[in-house]
C-alpha cells in the first residue's frame, strides 16, 4: 500500500496554546485511520490543519499529500484535491432540504439557474449510497442527528472523495445509529476511499480502523497496527500514559432518605398545544442515589429533564415535584436552582455556553450571589471559584481568562459542569454528560458522580450510552414515548432486558 | 528577545481595538487642531463641544446596555425630542415648578421605554420594529403637543441644567494667582484641582488592576504600552480641565455626564445585573438555563434607555433654551453610530461604555471641526458615514485575522 498523505513535524500555536507539538501522521491509501486522544489534545486542531482551515503558513511543518507538498490555503483548497473534513459540530442548514444543503455552495447550476430536477436526481442516488430512506426535499430540520450525519457523508460523497475526514461522527449517536455509519465506512473503503475518523468510542474504533494514531498532550506518541487485534486498554495507556484498568471508579451503593419525588409530570409541546410530551410520569431519587434514565433519541428525556427544570421546556405543565418530602416551586429557572435543583445540558454549545466569554465567567454565571456581596461582584472571588473548579475537573487550559469558544469539546463540557456544580445543587440531572468526552475525563466526570453521591446529593443520568448507565447507576428508569414503561435496579438490568421493554411497547 | 517582541505583538493583536480608539480620538483632534489653526483647543470651543455632545454621549450609554443585551432603539431621538417638548408645555403653558417637571420627564421616559421594552421582552417582537414604531410614534406626539410651533424660553433655573458652571470652592485669590501664572484672563481652580484628581485616580486604579492581573498570572499589557496609554490618558484629562478652567470652569453637564459615564462603567463591569446583561447578549438561551431572567433583563434595559433618553431631552432643550418639534431628529443615528465605533458588536453580548464615550466623543469632534471648518452638511454626512464603516470594518477585520 503506497502511502497517501503524510504530516510531518506539525506544529500550531494559538496565543499561549501549543495545540500541536511536532505532531506526525502517515495515512496509507486505501484504510480507516483512527486517531485517539484526550480531550484538548489537539486531533481536531490536527485535522483543521490538514484541511486548511488553518492555511498553509499558520503552522510550522510539511504536508506531503499524494506524493507532493501540498500547500492548501483553504478548505476549497483541499477539498478540489479530495479532501473533504466533517466537522465535531454539524454544519447542515436546518431550514434547507437534504438535496439544497448537499449542493450548497456546489449547485448543479448552469449559468447561475439551478437545475433542481437534476439535483434531486443525483440527492436520491447519492442517499441509496448511504442507505438513507428519505426525500431529497425533506427539510433537515425533521431528521434527527443520526441522519444528519448520513446527509454530510453524502454530501461528501456528491464531491469526488479521496480523503474522507470525520471529527467525531458518532458522538452523539445512539447504538444502531453508530453501527450503520460505522458500516457505511467500511463500504466506502471498498470502493477506495481512504478515511480518517476521530473517536472517543474505542470499541468502534476497533471496530473499523486499520490503523490508530495517538495523540497526548498536542505530541503523536504511538502509530498502532489494529488489524492484528489491539485491546481498548493498550490504546487508552498510550492516551492517559498510564494503565487505566477499571472504566467506572468504585462507589459504596447505599440509598439514603428520599429527596427528589416528581409525581403527576405532565407536558405539552410549546407550539403544538395538543401534542402531550410527558405522559404522567412519576419518579424518585434517594439521597446518594444515581438513578439513570434510558430510552431512545427523542423518547423525551431532555424534556423530562428541561420540563422540571424551572419549565425550560413546554407548556400546560402539571405536576408535582418534591424535595426532603416538601414541595418546591420549579416554575422559574432561577427558583429551581435556589431549591436546589441542577441540570446539565446535552448541548453546551447552544444551551450551555457562552462561548465569547471566559472560563471564569461562564463558572459563575449561575450563581453570581455567590461571588458578590450587595450586587457588586468580587473578582478575586470569582477567579478563585474558577480556579477551584478548573483543578478539580482537571480542564485542560492554560488559564480560566481562556474564551470557552477555543477549548476543546470535551473541556467545554466540564465548564458546563463547573457551572452547575457551583451552584450547590441537591439533585444534580445530567443530560448526556459525557458526550464527546475520552476516557480519562469520563472516569473523572464518573468520580465526581461518585463523590456528590456519597455527600448525600441525588444524580439523574441521561445517558444514550448503556454501559455507562449500567456501569453508573443504582436504579434504571427506561422511558419511551413521553413516559416511563419499566424500572429496575441495576444489578437486574442488561442492555437486553432495556431494549426488550422499548420494543415491546 | 524574540519572547517578549512576540508578547508586544501578540498583546497588540489582541487590543487593537481598544489602542485604535484611543489613538484615533488623539488623532482626530490633532488633525482638526491643525486645519482648524488652533480653533478647536480654544477653551470656549473645548466648552461647547461638551455642551454639544452631552446628550449624545448620555443616551450613548443606556444604548450601549440595550445593544450588548442583543436589540436596538431607533426612538431615541423622537423620545428624546418629545420630552423635550413635554417639558416646555408643562414649565411655559401650564407653569409647573421645575423639579417637578423633571421628575415628571424622567417618569414619562421610563414609560415609554417600558412600554416599547414590553412588547420586545414579553412579546418577543424585534426591536427593530418596536422601536421603529415608536420613533414615528414619538415624532408624531412631539408635533401634536407643540402643535407645530416652538415653545419657550426657560426659566433661568432650567437652563442651568444645560449651561450652568460649577461654582467655584476655592478661594478666589487662589484663582488670581493661578490665572497670574499660566498667563490667562481668570482661572478656575476647583476644576483644574479636579482634573488633577481625576488623572491620579485613572494612574491609581490601573496600578492597581495591573498588580492584581499579575498575582492571578493573567497576562498583562508590556509596561511600556501600559505606561504609554495611562499617561496619555491622565494627560489629555489634565490638559482639557486647564483648558476649561481658563474660561467659565466646568459646565454642570460635564459633571452629570461624568458621573453617569463613572456609574454605567461600574454597573456594567462590575455588578450582577450588568453581568446578566452580558450573559443575555452573548447566548439568551445560555443565560435562561443559567437562571437569569431574560424577559425581565431586556425589559428593564429599555425602561433605562427611555429614562436617559428623557434626560436628554430636558438637557437637550435647556441648552437651546426651547423645544422645537424638530428636536431629536435623527439623533438616534448619531448615538447608534458612537456605540458601534466603540466596539460594541451587533450581536450582543460586547461592547465597554468607555468605548462608547469615546465613539461619542469621534463623532462630536468631528462634527466641530468641520463645522469650524465651514465643511457643509452634505460633505459631514458623508464623512461620518465613512468613519463608522471604518471602524465597524477594522473590527471585523481584526476578528478575522485572529481567525
Ligand atoms: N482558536 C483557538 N484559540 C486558542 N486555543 C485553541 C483554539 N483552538 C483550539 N485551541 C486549543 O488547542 C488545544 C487542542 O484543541 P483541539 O480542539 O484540537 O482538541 P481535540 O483533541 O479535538 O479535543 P476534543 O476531543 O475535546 O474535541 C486545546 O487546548 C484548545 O484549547
Ligand atoms: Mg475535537
Amino acid at each position: 500500500m503506497t502511502t497517501l498523505l503524510e504530516m510531518r513535524d506539525i506544529t500550531k500555536e494559538f496565543p499561549g496554546v501549543k495545540a500541536l507539538d511536532q505532531v506526525n501522521l502517515k495515512v496509507k491509501e486505501g484504510e480507516i485511520h483512527a486517531i485517539c486522544g484526550e480531550n484538548g489534545a489537539g486531533k481536531s486542531t490536527l485535522m483543521k490543519v490538514l484541511s486548511g482551515v488553518y492555511p498553509a503558513g499558520s503552522y510550522d511543518g510539511e504536508i506531503h499529500y499524494e506524493g507532493a507538498l501540498a500547500e492548501f490555503q483553504g478548505i476549497r483548497n483541499s477539498e478540489d484535491r479530495g479532501i473533504i473534513i466533517i466537522h465535531q459540530e454539524l454544519a447542515l442548514v436546518p431550514e434547507l432540504s437534504i438535496a439544497e444543503n448537499i449542493f450548497l455552495g456546489n449547485e448543479t447550476a448552469r449559468a447561475g439557474v439551478i437545475n433542481w430536477h437534476e439535483a434531486n436526481q443525483r440527492t436520491s442516488a447519492l442517499l441509496k449510497k448511504v442507505g438513507l430512506k428519505e426525500s431529497p426535499t425533506t427539510l433537515i430540520d425533521s431528521l434527527g442527528v443520526g441522519k444528519q450525519q448520513l446527509v454530510e457523508i453524502a454530501k461528501a460523497l456528491s464531491k469526488d472523495v479521496r480523503l474522507l475526514i470525520l471529527d467525531e461522527p458518532t458522538a452523539a449517536l445512539q447504538e444502531g445509529d453508530s453501527r450503520k455509519l460505522l458500516d457505511l465506512m467500511l463500504e466506502i473503503k471498498a470502493q477506495g476511499v481512504t478515511s480518517i475518523i476521530i473517536s472517543h468510542k474505542l470499541g468502534e474504533v476497533r471496530y473499523v480502523a486499520d490503523t490508530v494514531t495517538v495523540i497526548r498532550d498536542g505530541r503523536s506518541v504511538s502509530t498502532l497496527d489494529a488489524k492484528a487485534g489491539l485491546s481498548e486498554n493498550q490504546i487508552v495507556r498510550d492516551m492517559v500514559g498510564r494503565d487505566m484498568s477499571d472504566r467506572y471508579p468504585a462507589r459504596e451503593r447505599r440509598a439514603g432518605k428520599m429527596l427528589l419525588e416528581v409525581e403527576g409530570w405532565n407536558v405539552w409541546h410549546p407550539e403544538h398545544s395538543d401534542r402531550q410530551i410527558i405522559k404522567d410520569i412519576a419518579f424518585n431519587v434517594r439521597a446518594g442515589e444515581v438513578v439513570g434514565i434510558a430510552g431512545l433519541m427523542g423518547s423525551g428525556r431532555t424534556e423530562l429533564a428541561m420540563s422540571i427544570f424551572g419549565q425550560s421546556y413546554g407548556r400546560g405543565i402539571k405536576g408535582r415535584v418534591k424535595l426532603h418530602g416538601q414541595e418546591i416551586d420549579v416554575s422559574r429557572v432561577d427558583r429551581a436552582i435556589q431549591a436546589g435543583l441542577a441540570y446539565v445540558t446535552e448541548d453546551r454549545k447552544s444551551l450551555g455556553l457562552i462561548l465569547d466569554e471566559t472560563i471564569r465567567f461562564n463558572t459563575t454565571l449561575a450563581n453570581l450571589q455567590g461571588v458578590s456581596k450587595g450586587g457588586v461582584l468580587n473578582a478575586n472571588a470569582e477567579t478563585q471559584v474558577a480556579e477551584k473548579y478548573r483543578k478539580a475537573l482537571r480542564t485542560r487550559t492554560p488559564s480560566v481568562f481562556q474564551k470557552v469558544g477555543n477549548l476543546s469539546g470535551g473541556n467545554q463540557q466540564k465548564v458546563v459542569l463547573a457551572k452547575s456544580l457551583y451552584t450547590t445543587p441537591e439533585v444534580l440531572i445530567l443530560d448526556e454528560p459525557t458526550r464527546g468526552i475520552d476516557v480519562g475525563a469520563k472516569y473523572e466526570i464518573y468520580a465526581i458522580i461518585n463523590e456528590l453521591s456519597a455527600q448525600g446529593k441525588g444524580v439523574v443520568m441521561i445517558s444514550s450510552e448503556m454501559p455507562e448507565l449500567l456501569g453508573m447507576s443504582d436504579r434504571i428508569y427506561v422511558m419511551n414515548e413521553g413516559a416511563f414503561v419499566g424500572e429496575m435496579p441495576a444489578d437486574h438490568a442488561t442492555q437486553e432486558r432495556i431494549m426488550s421493554l422499548i420494543v415491546n411497547e | 528577545m524574540t519572547s517578549t517582541s512576540k508578547g508586544i505583538r501578540a498583546h497588540l493583536a489582541s487590543h487593537m481595538r481598544d489602542y485604535g480608539l484611543l489613538f484615533a480620538l488623539i488623532a482626530i483632534m490633532a488633525f482638526f487642531q491643525i486645519v482648524t489653526g488652533g480653533t478647536l483647543m480654544r477653551p470656549v470651543n473645548i466648552t461647547n463641544l461638551f455642551l454639544q455632545n452631552s446628550y449624545i454621549i448620555i443616551m450613548a450609554l443606556g444604548m450601549l446596555v440595550v445593544i450588548v443585551s442583543g436589540h436596538i432603539d431607533l426612538s431615541v431621538g423622537s423620545v428624546m425630542g418629545f420630552v423635550g417638548a413635554l417639558a416646555a408645555v408643562l414649565i411655559v403653558n401650564f407653569s409647573l415648578p421645575v423639579p417637578v417637571t423633571i421628575m415628571v420627564c424622567l417618569v414619562v421616559g421610563g414609560l415609554i421605554g417600558g412600554a416599547q421594552g414590553y412588547f420586545v421582552a414579553y412579546w418577543r417582537i424585534p426591536s427593530f420594529i418596536v422601536t421603529l414604531a415608536g420613533m414615528l410614534v414619538f415624532r408624531g406626539l412631539s408635533l401634536w403637543l407643540l402643535e407645530g410651533q416652538s415653545v419657550g424660553p426657560f426659566p433661568k433655573s432650567f437652563q442651568l441644567l444645560s449651561t450652568g458652571f460649577v461654582p467655584e470652592l476655592f478661594p478666589d485669590s487662589w484663582g488670581a494667582a493661578l490665572a497670574a501664572v499660566f498667563g490667562t484672563r481668570n482661572f478656575n481652580v476647583l476644576s483644574f484641582a479636579l482634573g488633577l484628581a481625576a488623572a491620579a485616580t485613572v494612574i491609581h486604579m490601573g496600578l492597581k488592576k495591573r498588580a492584581r492581573d499579575l498575582e492571578y498570572g493573567i497576562e498583562s499589557e508590556p509596561a511600556s504600552f501600559f505606561w504609554g496609554r495611562t499617561l496619555i490618558v491622565s494627560a489629555a484629562l489634565i490638559f482639557l480641565m486647564f483648558k476649561l478652567s481658563t474660561f467659565r470652569g466646568l459646565p454642570n453637564v460635564v459633571v452629570t455626564m461624568g458621573a453617569l459615564t463613572l456609574i454605567y462603567a461600574f454597573v456594567t463591569e462590575r455588578t450582577v445585573i450588568g453581568r446578566r446583561v452580558y450573559a443575555l447578549g452573548g447566548n439568551e438561551k445560555a443565560a435562561k438555563l443559567s437562571g437569569i431572567q431574560t424577559e425581565r433583563l431586556t425589559f428593564l434595559a429599555f425602561v433605562n434607555m427611555g429614562v436617559l433618553a428623557a434626560l436628554a431631552g430636558l438637557i437637550f432643550a435647556a441648552r437651546l433654551n426651547t423645544a422645537t418639534p424638530k428636536s431629536g431628529f435623527s439623533l438616534e443615528l448619531d448615538v447608534i453610530a458612537a456605540v458601534f465605533i466603540g466596539g460594541a458588536s451587533m450581536s450582543g453580548g460586547s461592547g465597554k461604555i468607555i468605548g462608547a464615550v469615546v465613539g461619542a466623543f469621534i463623532m462630536g469632534v468631528m462634527n466641530n471641526g468641520m463645522s469650524i471648518m465651514g465643511i457643509g452638511i452634505d460633505y459631514q454626512q458623508v464623512i461620518k458615514g465613512l468613519v463608522l464603516l471604518a471602524a465597524v470594518f477594522f473590527d471585523v477585520y481584526n476578528k478575522n485575522k485572529q481567525g
